[in-house]
């Protein structure tokens, strides 16, 4: 099954389940989701389930929390991260502050969805990534979805949910393939082991997570050392627990993320380690990140603004020989 | 048509609000009340009569909506206390003047984003036609929002989707100290709605004609003909919050403007055409002056959140059952 598959599965199950579940954005409906995320459902569901909307994405996400605030379980696609901009009045002063203002008499289950980060020569207007924002809001529950399982069982959670919820998808992983464990009793706020080590504890999230997995066998090889790789996949709440478990153990921790390197996402995760696992930490962190440059067209330039296998491999390799890991 | 006892019912809640917004000032001043006081105080027509007359639907409304919450239901006591920050209050102290829901009535807030709740009542009205209940959705929201981008987005979903939504215009000619005539191309505010759905105007100071407007507005949403546009013309008597001293407006301008007073104007038709005595208006007034000073009573004399309801709301939980 391919990630947007698995996504179209978790909408068509809880739509079914529920007729307040309403989805909706731009070419959601007839067009079928500009990532096929929500092909079929109209057919399914109907125009009314399936609502497509101008492209006005302050509207889709203030339409969203009106359909909330009306009862319905609204959720909407944003094309690209880029676009939520233009709704982030609405993510933030009105989606993520009306039930605390309210003192919980309004409540808004609703999700806003939408991929992120670089795929492949879209330039700066259509590359970036704002989990770090997002995640800085209180009131908001932001989910970042790195593979099939993950991504099937966050998105029912989050559509089922009384709260509003971000999930965030990323570009390049809509034909990633996977199975989804109908088994599972997944909790999407914990974070994920993705691969079991004890001397360096490796934390990512969304497609990092892959590059991060395809760079560790060098890493390993070079150092002589186990990797722990995590997805921290609940970007806001933060399972600290899970952390926290992992750097008791290994003593080395390395953050990697695909965003801008000032005031990214990981920064948080670096300073909550300096701040809370000083004692534990046998060497400093690193951080592995985006430059804080726009993300470039050209191919070259493009691919070096961000993390790759190779120079997260690079990066790691070079800070364990430098600290004696 | 008016009879006496809803014009009885408008008279009160007038005079209610606008006795509630003299204290609220009073308390301002005297610093029990803090943050943005917004009043109010002549433009009580529209936010009474409108309210009374959209009884059946929902409402979304801005920052200035001490009078229009107690119109719709919400008790003074409670919207006082929220004015003072405290416990008892609508929002439990965490959204303060401009932040009053109660869904229980209906009513959405209380956004102190300019133009902000408008898609939110797009969206409201959106959940009523698929619910199948056509009393409809009403917002409202002044001069100034009508030039922002959120408004113009919503004329177009709603018309597009032939929503029932009442978009009400409270124009009283000012964005807070700029003429609304110096930044936008027109007097009447419909004119921007106009290539979307039909509009209405109604003078704003009359309750009696406000009132009539609205329910004819609801019965078209009823209808199932889509959105409607409603201007109505109004004038505030005070700054744009208690921290605007008015400065922009010349004493003519304000005479004239009060010489249109509302609580004067449904007064005199009550004397005159309906035949209820001095004496029975006196006993409203009193009775409304005893509530708002209960109100304030109840307000000061409730306690503070305790520190540890900061972290309470942030979520609603729940909903998990079938995961």
């Amino acid at each position: 099954m391919l990630y947007r598959e698995a996504l179209n599965k978790a909408l068509d199950e809880t739509m079914a389940l529920d007729d307040n579940v309403v989805v909706l954005g731009e070419d959601v409906g007839l067009y079928g989701g500009s990532y096929r995320v929500t092909e079929g459902l109209v057919a399914k569901y109907g125009e009314t389930r399936l609502i497509d909307t101008p492209i006005a994405e302050l509207s889709i996400v203030g339409n969203a929390v009106g359909m909330a605030i009306g009862g319905l379980r609204p959720v909407a696609e944003i094309m690209t991260a880029n676009f939520a901009l233009l709704a982030f009045d609405q993510i933030i002063n009105h989606m993520a502050k009306l039930h605390y203002m309210s003192a919980g008499k309004i409540t808004l289950p609703m999700v806003v969805r939408f991929p992120q980060g670089v795929s492949k020569q879209l330039a700066a207007q259509h590359s970036e990534s704002y989990e770090q924002m997002l995640a800085a809001v209180p009131g908001l529950i932001v989910l970042a979805a790195s593979d099939v399982n993950y991504a099937y069982h966050a998105l029912k959670y989050a559509i089922l949910r009384d709260d509003p919820v971000i999930f965030i998808e990323h570009e390049l992983l809509y034909n990633k393939k996977g199975e989804i464990d109908f088994a599972a009793k997944l909790d999407p706020l914990k974070a994920r082991v993705v691969k079991a080590g004890k001397d360096v504890t490796i934390v990512s999230y969304l497609k990092m997570v892959d590059d991060v997995m395809k760079a560790v066998p060098l890493i390993e090889e070079k150092l002589k050392v186990s990797c722990e790789v995590i997805d921290l996949c609940s970007l806001n709440p933060v399972d600290y627990e899970t952390l926290a478990a992992s750097l008791e153990k290994t003593g080395r921790l390395v953050m990697v993320e695909e965003d801008h390197r000032t005031g990214g996402y990981g920064a948080q995760i670096v300073s909550w380690a300096a701040e809370q696992m000083f004692y534990a930490l046998d060497a400093p962190p690193l951080r592995i990140a985006g430059e804080d440059i726009p993300i470039p067209y050209n191919r070259q330039l493009e691919l070096a603004s961000i993390p790759t296998p190779e120079s997260i491999a690079g990066e790691i390799i070079t800070w364990g020989e430098k600290h004696g890991i | 048509m008016i009879d006496k006892l809803l014009a009885e019912d408008l008279y009160y809640h007038m005079v209610l609000g606008r006795q509630f917004e003299y204290a609220a000032k009073e308390h301002y001043m005297q610093g029990e009340i803090s943050g943005f006081l917004h009043l109010d105080i002549g433009q009580e027509a529209l936010s009474v009569a409108a309210m009374k007359a959209f009884e059946k639907g929902d409402v979304f409304s801005t920052y200035r909506e001490h009078i229009m919450a107690m119109a719709r239901g919400v008790s003074p006591k409670a919207v006082m206390a929220e004015l003072f920050g405290r416990q008892t209050g609508v929002s439990e102290g965490k959204g303060g003047s401009m932040h009053l829901f109660d869904p229980s009535h209906f009513f959405y807030g209380g956004d102190a984003i300019v133009g902000g709740h408008i898609p939110n009542a797009v969206g409201c009205a959106y959940a009523r036609k698929y619910q199948g209940n056509q009393s409809g959705v009403m917002v409202v929201f002044g001069d100034g929002a009508t030039n922002g981008g959120a408004f113009f987005e919503s004329l177009n979903i709603a018309a597009a989707q032939k929503l029932p939504l009442l978009f009400l215009c409270e124009n009283n000619r000012y964005a807070i100290g700029t003429k609304i005539t110096r930044v936008a191309p027109f007097e009447k505010q419909a004119n921007k709605a106009e290539p979307y759905m039909p509009t209405m105007e109604v003078d704003g100071m009359d309750a009696i004609a406000v009132y009539e407007a609205v329910q004819k507005a609801q019965h078209y949403l009823e209808e199932g003909h889509g959105p409607l546009f409603l201007e109505a013309f109004t004038c505030r008597y005070e700054g744009h919050s208690v921290a605007d001293a008015n400065s922009y407006r010349s004493p003519q301008e304000m005479a004239l403007c009060k010489q249109q007073d509302p609580i004067e104007k449904l007064k005199m038709h009550m004397l005159n055409v309906l035949g209820i005595s001095s004496a029975q208006l006196e006993t409203l007034e009193k009775r409304a002056q005893a509530e708002v000073d209960a109100a304030v009573n109840f307000a000061a004399q409730s306690p503070q959140p305790p520190l540890e309801a900061r972290f309470d709301h942030l979520f609603a939980e729940g909903g998990n059952d079938a995961v």
